[in-house]
C-alpha cells in the first residue's frame, strides 16, 4: 500500500520544501516511489496546477481520495481578527486555516513540517502581527489551530517535524516510517517530535567539543572556540541530531561558526536576548546544558578553565588551527 | 468578456493568484494577487540589529542567502563594517551557489515540465520533452530523466553551502564584517572538485559544450552555430521548443531593466554591473536609488499621508484588510515612477552581455529571452566561482569585528537569482526602528500603481491566448509560460 501525501504551504517561507529537495539521494523521485510515498500534490513538484488542487482537496474531503498524510509547511495565520484572511488559498477564496481544519479531519496522519507549522516559529516573531500559531501548539502551549485534544484518524496527535528549516532526512525518515507502519505514539517525544532525531542534542558530535570541555570559548565570529559561553549557542539544550546527521554533505550551524539557535524548540524565535549573545547572570550563562545541575556546571567550568591546554586556548581565538596537537613518536597507550 | 481566476500556481515559490479578463480568447486585463502576508517588517522592529541576520533569511526558503547578503550589506552600511577579501569571496561564493542552484531548479523543476502537458502531445519534440523534463510528481513513470539528474546534481552542489554556510537554506554565516567559517587548504581542493562536478553536469547535459563557449556567444548567428554543435543538449532542445511554441513573442516586459549589481568587489564595484537598461533608448543609465518608491494604492495596506508613494527609508507596512480597491498584499515599487523588470535578463543587459542584447533587440524581453538569460548566467557564474575559490588566501581573516552603532541607518542593495533585492533600515537606541524590504518579484509582479499603470507581469499577460475558457475553469498554457518565465518568488514579494 502506498502512503498518499498532500503537501500544502501556509504562512512560511517554503524553505522546508527546498531543503527537502536537497535530500541525500541519487534519485529523489525514486526515493519517494520506492518507499511507497505517493505525493498527491506538492506545490514545487507537481505538473497539475490551478483547478486540480481544489478538486483534489474536495475529493479528499468527500472520501473519494484516501489522504494518508497531510503535510503542512508554514504557520497558521489566524488574523486579522480570527478571519484567516492574511492567507486566502489562491483560487479558492477560503482561508488556508479553513482548508487545514477540514483536511485534518479526514487525514490518517497530520504532519507539521517545520517549526512554523509546529509552533508558529519565525512567522510568529515580534508582535506576531498575523496571529500566527502552529497546528497543535502556540509556542510551547498546547492548543494551536487544531486544539490540544486533536488526534488524527490514525490515532496520533500532530507529528511535529520541527526545525527551521527541517533537515530533509527528518522528513523522508518520518514519511518512510509512516509508509512502513512503523511510527507509533512511543516514537514521538513529549512535544510530538519524532524521537529518532529529537532524542539527540545538537551538542552530540559537535566538533567544538574539546573547546567546550575546557571552556575555551570563542570571543568573536569565525573563532574556533566553543560558542556557548559568549555567542548564544544552545546546542547543549536543543533537541536535534544536526551534528551527527549533518546538513548538505558535511555542514551544521556550529561547524560553520555560528550559534545553534535551537530552531527545533518551541518559541525559539523569541529568545529574550539577541540571538548571537549568551544571556548571563553573575557571569554564568542562564541557559545551562540540559540535565546538568547548576552547581556542578559552575564547579566543572571553573576547574576545566584552569586546566585548559595552551593549544586549545590559542586555537579557540583563531579562525584556523594555530597550534596542532603534539605528535608523539612512541605508540599510543 | 469573461473573468478567470487562476490559482494556486504550483512550481513557483509561494502562493500566487492571477485574475484575467478574457475577450475573444485572449487576455485583455490581468491582476496579480500575492495572497499571503506575514509582516516581517513589523516583526523586525525593536529587535537587536544583528537579529535581522537570523530573521530575514527566513523570509524565503529559495532566496535565503540573498536575503542574508542584503541584510549584511545594510548593517555594514550602517556600522561601517568592511569585509576582508576572504569574507567577500566566501560571501560571493555562497550567493553564486544559491543563484546557480535556483536557475537550475527553475529550468528543470519549475519551467520545462510545462512542455510535457497534454496540450503539446502532437508536437514532434513532445516525447523527448517527456523523457527529459516530465515533472517529479505526477509525471509518466520512468520519465523526467534530466530533471532527476539535475536534482541530484543540485543536492551535491549545495554541499558548498554545507561547507561555507553550515546548511541551506537559512545560514547564519554571512555577517556585516565577513563570514564565520574559514576554509582550510584541503577543503578548498574539495570545493574545487564540487565545482568541477557541477561543470561536468552542465557541459554534458544542459549545454553539450564547454561553459566558456556558451558564455562567449555574442550574436544570434553565433547562437545558431552553437546549436548545431550541441544538438543533443537541453539548451538546444529548449531552443527548438521555444521556436515551435513561439516563446520569443510571448510575454513582453516593460523594456526597462533594473540591476543593483551582483557580486560586490573590494573597491565597491560589482562583477555584474549596477544600473538600468532602457531598451527604448538603447542606453545604460545610472541607478539613483533615491528615486525608488513604493505605491500602495492597490495593496491591502494603509497609505501614507495623501496616498503618495514612499521611499523605502520612509516606507510603511500597516495591514488594512478591508481597503477598497485593493487586490493584493504586494506594494507597487517604481523607479522614478516607472515600472521595471528585474532578474537575470536585467543583470545580463545592464552588464552588456552581447547575445542577450541581440536577443532582446530582436524579440524584446519575453519568455524566450528571460530563460536564455538565466542559462547564460549559469555559464558565466561557474568560472567566476572557480576564480574566487582560488583567490582565497589561506591564514588570512574571513571576518573583522565592527561594533554596531546605537543610531544609524543603512541600505543594502544586492541581487537575488530573481533580481534586485533591497533592504533599508534604521537603528535607534541600539534597536531596529525601521526595516523595509523591496524584493525582485515585488517589482515584477507589482499591482497597478496610483496612476493605474499595471505591473510588469500584469502587462506581459495582455494578449495571451486562453485555450479553453469555460466559466472560471479556463486553462492557458501561455499564461503558465509567461508567469513562470519570471521565476516568481511570492514569499519574498510580500514578506
Amino acid at each position: 500500500m502506498t502512503l498518499n501525501v498532500l503537501w500544502l504551504q501556509a504562512g512560511g517561507c517554503g524553505g522546508c520544501s527546498l531543503s527537502l529537495l536537497g535530500a541525500d539521494t541519487v534519485d529523489f523521485a525514486a526515493l519517494l516511489h520506492d518507499n511507497g510515498i505517493h505525493m498527491l500534490w506538492h506545490p514545487a513538484l507537481s505538473l497539475a496546477g490551478e483547478q486540480e488542487l481544489p478538486d483534489l482537496m474536495q475529493a479528499c474531503l468527500d472520501g473519494r481520495v484516501r489522504l494518508d498524510a497531510l503535510c503542512i509547511e508554514g504557520a497558521m495565520l489566524r488574523g486579522p481578527r480570527g478571519s484567516g484572511r492574511f492567507h486566502l488559498l489562491s483560487g479558492t477564496d477560503a482561508p488556508m486555516i479553513e482548508w487545514v481544519r477540514k483536511l485534518s479531519g479526514v487525514a490518517e496522519h497530520v504532519l507539521a513540517v517545520g517549526s512554523c507549522a509546529a509552533w508558529g516559529g519565525i512567522s510568529a516573531s515580534g508582535s506576531n502581527p498575523t496571529d500566527a500559531c502552529g497546528l497543535q501548539y502556540e509556542d510551547e502551549h498546547k492548543g494551536g489551530l487544531l486544539g490540544a485534544d486533536f488526534c488524527a484518524r490514525g490515532g496520533l496527535p500532530v507529528i511535529n517535524v520541527a526545525g527551521c528549516p527541517t533537515h530533509p532526512g527528518w522528513v523522508t525518515d518520518t514519511l518512510m516510517a509512516l509508509a512502513a507502519g512503523l511510527l507509533a505514539q512511543d516514537d514521538l517525544d513529549p512535544l510530538g517530535r519524532p524521537r529518532f532525531y529529537a532524542d539527540e542534542l545538537v551538542h552530540h558530535g559537535c566538533t567544538r567539543n574539546e573547546y567546550y570541555e575546557y571552556k575555551a570559548s570563542a570571543a568573536k565570529p569565525s573563532d574556533l572556540g566553543c560558542t556557548m559561553e559568549n555567542m548564544g549557542c544552545k546546542g547543549t539544550q536543543a533537541h536535534a541530531d544536526c551534528n551527527t546527521r549533518l546538513w548538505n554533505g558535511y555542514g551544521s550551524c556550529t561547524r560553520a561558526g555560528y550559534a545553534c539557535i535551537s530552531c527545533t524548540e518551541p518559541g525559539f524565535q523569541r529568545p529574550g536576548h539577541p540571538f548571537h549573545l549568551t544571556p548571563k547572570l553573575a557571569g554564568i550563562p542562564t541557559g545551562l546544558p540540559i540535565d546538568m545541575p547548576k552547581a556542578w556546571f559552575v564547579a566543572l567550568a571553573s576547574l576545566s578553565k584552569s586546566a585548559t591546554p595552551k593549544r586549545v586556548k590559542k586555537n579557540s581565538h583563531s579562525d584556523h588551527l594555530a597550534v596542532p596537537p603534539v605528535s608523539r613518536k612512541t605508540g599510543l597507550r | 468578456m469573461s473573468r478567470l481566476v487562476l490559482g494556486p500556481f504550483n512550481r513557483v515559490e509561494g502562493d500566487l493568484e492571477v485574475q484575467l479578463e478574457v475577450q475573444d480568447g485572449r487576455v485583455v486585463e490581468a491582476r496579480v494577487n500575492a495572497p499571503m502576508f506575514r509582516g516581517f517588517e513589523i516583526m523586525l522592529a525593536g529587535r537587536d540589529p544583528i537579529d535581522a541576520l537570523t530573521i530575514v533569511p527566513r523570509i524565503c526558503g529559495i532566496c535565503s542567502v540573498s536575503q542574508s547578503v542584503a541584510s549584511a550589506k545594510a548593517l555594514a552600511d550602517a556600522s561601517g563594517a568592511v569585509m576582508p577579501a576572504n569574507g567577500l569571496h566566501a560571501t560571493n561564493l555562497m550567493l553564486a551557489c544559491e543563484n546557480l542552484a535556483d536557475h537550475l531548479t527553475h529550468f528543470y523543476v519549475f519551467f520545462m515540465p510545462d512542455f510535457t502537458r497534454e496540450v503539446y502531445a502532437a508536437r514532434g519534440w513532445f516525447g523527448e520533452a517527456q523523457r527529459r523534463f516530465a515533472p517529479l510528481v505526477g509525471g509518466a513513470s520512468g520519465a523526467g530523466l534530466h530533471n532527476r539528474a539535475a536534482l541530484a546534481a543540485r543536492a551535491r552542489w549545495l554541499e558548498l553551502m554545507g561547507a561555507l554556510g553550515g546548511k541551506w537554506p537559512h545560514t547564519g554565516a554571512i555577517l556585516p564584517g565577513g563570514t564565520s567559517r574559514a576554509i582550510e587548504t584541503i577543503e578548498r581542493v574539495r570545493l574545487l572538485s564540487s565545482l568541477r562536478e557541477m561543470r561536468a553536469f552542465l557541459e554534458l547535459t544542459l549545454f553539450g559544450t564547454a561553459l566558456e563557449e556558451v558564455a562567449a556567444l555574442d550574436s544570434v548567428s553565433a547562437l545558431q552555430r552553437w546549436q548545431s554543435r550541441a544538438p543533443g543538449s537541453d539548451m538546444a532542445l529548449f531552443l527548438d521548443i521555444a521556436s515551435d511554441a513561439g516563446l520569443a513573442s510571448l510575454g513582453g516586459g516593460p523594456g526597462r531593466y533594473l540591476s543593483y549589481g551582483a557580486y560586490a568587489q573590494g573597491d565597491g564595484a560589482h562583477v555584474l554591473g549596477r544600473g538600468v537598461w532602457d531598451a527604448h533608448l538603447q542606453q545604460r543609465l545610472a541607478l539613483d536609488p533615491s528615486r525608488i518608491s513604493e505605491d500602495m494604492r492597490h495593496a491591502w495596506l494603509s497609505e501614507g499621508e495623501g496616498g503618495l508613494p514612499l521611499h523605502p527609508m520612509a516606507g510603511l507596512t500597516q495591514p488594512e484588510p478591508d481597503k477598497a480597491g485593493a487586490y493584493t498584499w504586494n506594494k507597487a515599487p517604481r523607479l522614478a515612477g516607472q515600472v521595471m523588470e528585474t532578474g537575470a535578463i536585467a543583470r545580463q543587459l545592464v552588464d552588456g552581455q552581447p547575445l542577450i542584447h541581440a536577443l532582446a533587440l530582436a524579440h524584446g524581453g519575453t519568455v524566450y529571452t528571460r530563460v536564455l538569460a538565466r542559462l547564460m548566467e549559469i555559464a558565466r557564474i561557474l568560472p567566476l566561482m572557480e576564480q574566487w575559490l582560488m583567490a582565497l588566501q589561506v591564514r588570512e581573516p574571513y571576518h573583522q569585528v565592527q561594533a554596531m552603532p546605537a543610531q544609524a541607518q543603512g541600505i543594502g542593495l544586492s541581487e537575488a537569482a530573481r533580481g534586485a533585492l533591497g533592504h533599508w533600515l534604521k537603528i535607534e537606541d541600539g534597536r531596529i526602528a525601521h526595516y523595509q524590504i523591496v524584493a525582485p518579484t515585488s517589482w515584477n509582479f507589482s499591482p497597478r500603481d496610483g496612476a493605474g499603470t499595471p505591473g510588469a507581469l500584469e502587462a506581459a499577460l495582455v494578449g495571451a491566448v486562453v485555450d479553453s475558457a469555460s466559466g472560471e475553469r479556463g486553462q492557458s498554457v501561455a499564461v503558465q509560460h509567461i508567469v513562470r518565465s519570471f521565476d516568481p518568488c511570492m514569499v519574498c514579494t510580500v514578506h
